[in-house]
């Protein structure tokens, strides 16, 4: 099993919540199915327009409750195909307007092991991961910050070293995603000229993940995190301007995340979550935890490998 | 089994290769539908323009014009070769921009004022000291920029750009009239007319003129943006003598008439009141004291820190169609006490769309919002005019008389709007029940009657008169607007309703004009 936890930075930018995920170097044994809900917390009341760092007391502090539904299936020990489907509730504690709520994006990558060899005791593997991003629903994505998502359909591919010595080990990962044009309400908007459309060209994003920490084994292991996510393109939202969701959304986040086989129940993890935005542009300084569990049960075969 | 698993992994690597393809041509730069807009060719070429009903011009020649060369004259001569110099050598840049204003100069001036008004739509960001800093006009590029680009500062720039527009225009035609100059293209058959080029006259050039008169008034509103106006004026001067349907001359004499003509606006603009309309603290006070002198509960600002009115006095600029005693004569009356049964009605209503958005009721608030950043409801009724009006052949003079009467229109509708919000006073829904949560940005000012319905009920009256197959759209585009500001929970349903009696009223008195102003004749 190999579930991160998984945070919602959500709020000004829940892609980022792909670079949150399957960014580890573990594989399901094949037939083996991991499902289980992550519940995330999210805040924040400082953010940067463009670069400039502000508040804004017409919001207040903005927040985010999610829970997430996730299953990964090992289709063999070396390819998994991984899920995530979050329902996302944002809500502003100052100001007039009226928060959002809904189901969001069905996320599927498909992970597979490319190459992997044991290097004088280090557990090296190379792994390859493409995604695809699915809005479930006709949520509104023009209604920043308090849209629960961007509701562009996307694809991603990421590139994984995953290195392991005892118990020690470390794992980095960097991502592309390409997003597809998004259509909103309105058919005329302004980002550095007018364009007369209702069709908003959304800016691709690349990223890096790199996680490093104590790994007893897949069900039990602490790691810090640090993430960094680079919109490639975009615009600065204007002083006092609302953002827009073109913007060039850029952030530095690092975090801790644990996961521990519960004692006594086979199959059954809990999970646990914390980040801190510490830099970023065009985005809130987000804080959030979030914790869950997972249950990992065999399919068919009663044969159980782990890797590693 | 090896060889299945060997294709399976084929055909996935395939398949996502294929899926990035695919998807990296769907993200691509929108194409904006202006871009696509016909070439202007006029049904009707408005000849008798010149003697059409200027509106601020005593008399079309008021504003005199050079005489021009005579074709003969070895200095005309060189003009027609300065076209075919030209010509001979022409770039896909300037093929671009020949395409871009052969759909119109008037229509073009508008999408730029539009654009500019978007770019500065922004409300000043709070001082230190929790104040508000106010733009100022002589030092337009230090924060905050100058002009706010609010609704009604909006709806008086496009009403000075449009009016400037038309009594520059008839000018022209009137001119061209007199002088009859041939196109250039008559006296030399070398010369290629790259686009549709009414044939009648071409001195001046009422492309320079609505031009000349189009940047001077921009510069006016936009003064930091002078760099950037006087680049789009050079290209559309460009343009008119690399396509063929003028000569230096016609295009040098008609963007000085333009800026003659527009000088009459821009001395008009400088004492409308508009300057004052921002007001000072004691006038801030005197509002709020006369709604509590009435017994009522005095609108109050929903920002933190609490922001100023939006132009409280905005209601005291002069207009184009009422003078001020009309002003004062139309408000309507007095709308039910905040302290009533009727009001908490009222007041119900909004929580309860507050309460129960539908998606569809978000996007109808969402289309019609033009809030902070956007062209402003105005700019929104320009843009609905002009996607109809590139599709009905008229000429420069009569486009610039349509938009003239809709944006007047919508100026007068500002006027009454602010003068009705500031005398009542009303608080916005959320104030009375800090339960009502909005579905789009809450303005900052008072909520008696709805700016967007006043704005609508005038722009669907005028739009009608001039185009009175699409009637029935426009109604119904007005009444979903003025409705989207009850859906939005920032308005009551009587200031919608009576907002829309007033712009209907005032979009009577452009009609009204429109039908003896001579261009229907």
């Amino acid at each position: 099993m190999k579930w991160k936890g998984l945070i919602y930075s959500a709020l000004f930018l829940p892609i980022s919540l792909l670079s949150q995920t399957e960014s580890d170097g573990l594989f399901m044994a094949k037939n083996n199915f991991c499902g289980g809900f992550v519940a995330g917390f999210s805040q924040w009341n400082h953010y940067w327009e463009g670069n400039f760092y502000r508040s804004n007391e017409n919001i207040g502090t903005v927040s985010s409750n999610s829970i997430m539904l996730m299953g990964n299936y090992g289709i063999n020990g070396k390819t998994n195909l991984i899920f995530t489907l979050p329902y996302i509730q944002n809500q502003a504690s100052a100001g007039t307007l009226i928060g959002q709520q809904g189901l969001q994006d069905l996320n599927v990558f498909l992970k597979r092991e490319l190459y992997a060899i044991n290097f004088k005791g280090w557990l090296t593997s190379f792994n390859g991961t493409l995604g695809l991003g699915l809005p479930t629903t006709n949520y509104v994505a023009d209604y920043l910050p308090l849209s629960i998502g961007m509701k562009s359909q996307t694809a991603s591919a990421k590139m994984m070293i995953d290195v392991q010595k005892k118990q020690f080990f470390i794992t980095a990962s960097a991502f592309g995603m390409l997003r597809r044009n998004i259509e909103i309400d309105r058919d005329a908007y302004y980002t550095t000229k007018m364009i007369y459309s209702n069709s908003v060209q959304m800016p691709s994003v690349t990223g890096y993940n790199i996680r490093t920490g104590w790994r007893k084994d897949p069900d039990h292991y602490i790691e810090v995190i640090l993430d960094g996510m680079n919109t490639i393109g975009g615009f600065d939202i204007r002083r006092n301007d609302m953002p827009f969701p073109s913007n060039n959304m850029d952030a530095i986040k690092v975090g801790l995340n644990l996961k521990w086989g519960i004692p006594g129940i086979n199959g059954l993890s809990a999970m646990a979550m914390a980040m801190q935005t510490v830099a970023g542009r065009n985005v809130g300084m987000t804080q959030s935890v979030a914790a869950g569990a997972v249950y990992q049960f065999e399919i068919s075969s009663p044969k159980k490998t782990n890797k590693k | 089994m090896k060889l299945f698993k060997f294709k399976f992994a084929h055909i996935i690597g395939v398949c996502c290769i294929l899926g990035l393809l695919i998807f990296q041509g769907c993200q691509k730069e929108p194409s904006s539908r202006v871009d696509f807009y016909p070439s202007l060719s006029p049904d009707k070429l408005d000849t008798q323009a010149g003697s059409w009903l200027p509106i601020l011009l005593s008399s079309p020649d008021e504003v005199e014009c050079e005489i021009p060369l005579l074709t003969v004259s070895p200095d005309y001569k060189l003009e027609l070769v300065e076209i075919k110099s030209w010509q001979a050598k022409l770039t896909d840049n300037d093929r671009e921009l020949i395409k871009y204003w052969s759909a119109g100069t008037v229509l073009r001036w508008n999408e730029i004022m539009r654009e500019l008004v978007a770019k500065y739509n922004l409300p000043p960001y709070q001082n230190a000291d929790g104040t508000y800093p106010v733009p100022n006009a002589n030092n337009p590029l230090a924060y905050p920029f100058f002009p706010f680009a609010n609704p009604p500062y909006a709806s008086r720039a496009y009403a000075y750009l449009s009016a400037a527009q038309y009594d520059a225009a008839i000018s022209a035609y009137f001119y061209k009239s007199k002088f009859k100059r041939s196109r250039p293209s008559v006296s030399d058959p070398d010369i290629k007319e790259l686009i549709p080029v009414p044939r009648d006259f071409a001195y001046p050039s009422e492309e320079a003129v609505i031009s000349g008169a189009s940047a001077a008034i921009l510069k006016l509103m936009f003064p930091g943006e002078q760099d950037f106006i006087e680049q789009k004026l050079q290209e559309c001067k460009n343009v008119r003598i690399m396509c063929g349907g003028n000569t230096r001359s016609e295009v040098n004499a008609g963007e000085l008439l333009g800026e003659k003509v527009a000088q009459k606006f821009i001395n008009r603009a400088r004492q409308d009141g508009a300057s004052k309309s921002v007001g000072n603290p004691s006038d801030w006070q005197m509002l709020e004291d006369r709604a509590v002198n009435r017994g009522e509960t005095p609108w109050k600002s929903m920002e933190t820190p609490a922001r100023p009115p939006m132009l409280p006095l905005f209601g005291r600029v002069k207009g184009f169609l009422l003078d001020s005693s009309e002003v004062v004569q139309g408000r309507p009356a007095a709308p039910p006490s905040v302290h009533s049964q009727a009001f908490k009605k009222e007041l119900d209503e909004v929580l309860y769309y507050s309460k129960n958005a539908t998606r569809e009721r978000t996007r109808i608030v969402h289309f019609w919002g033009d809030g902070v950043g956007t062209y402003t409801p105005p700019g929104h009724w320009n843009a609905i005019a002009c996607d109809d009006f590139v599709n009905l052949n008229f000429s420069e003079v009569r486009w610039a008389r349509n938009l003239a009467l809709l944006n007047m229109a919508m100026f007068d509708a500002a006027i009454c709007c602010w003068d009705v919000k500031n005398f009542y006073y009303t608080p916005r829904p959320s104030q009375l029940n800090p339960e009502i949560k909005t579905l789009t940005g809450l303005p900052n000012f008072p909520s008696f009657t709805s700016g967007h319905s006043t704005f609508s009920g005038a722009a669907a009256t005028i739009l009608s008169y001039l185009h009175p197959p699409k009637q029935g759209n426009y109604v119904s585009m007005a009444n979903e607007a003025s409705l989207s500001r009850l859906y939005g929970a920032i308005h009551y349903r009587m200031d919608t309703e009576v907002g829309m009696t007033m712009g209907v009223n005032i979009g009577q008195k452009a009609v009204n004009r429109g039908k003896n102003d001579g261009a229907d004749k």
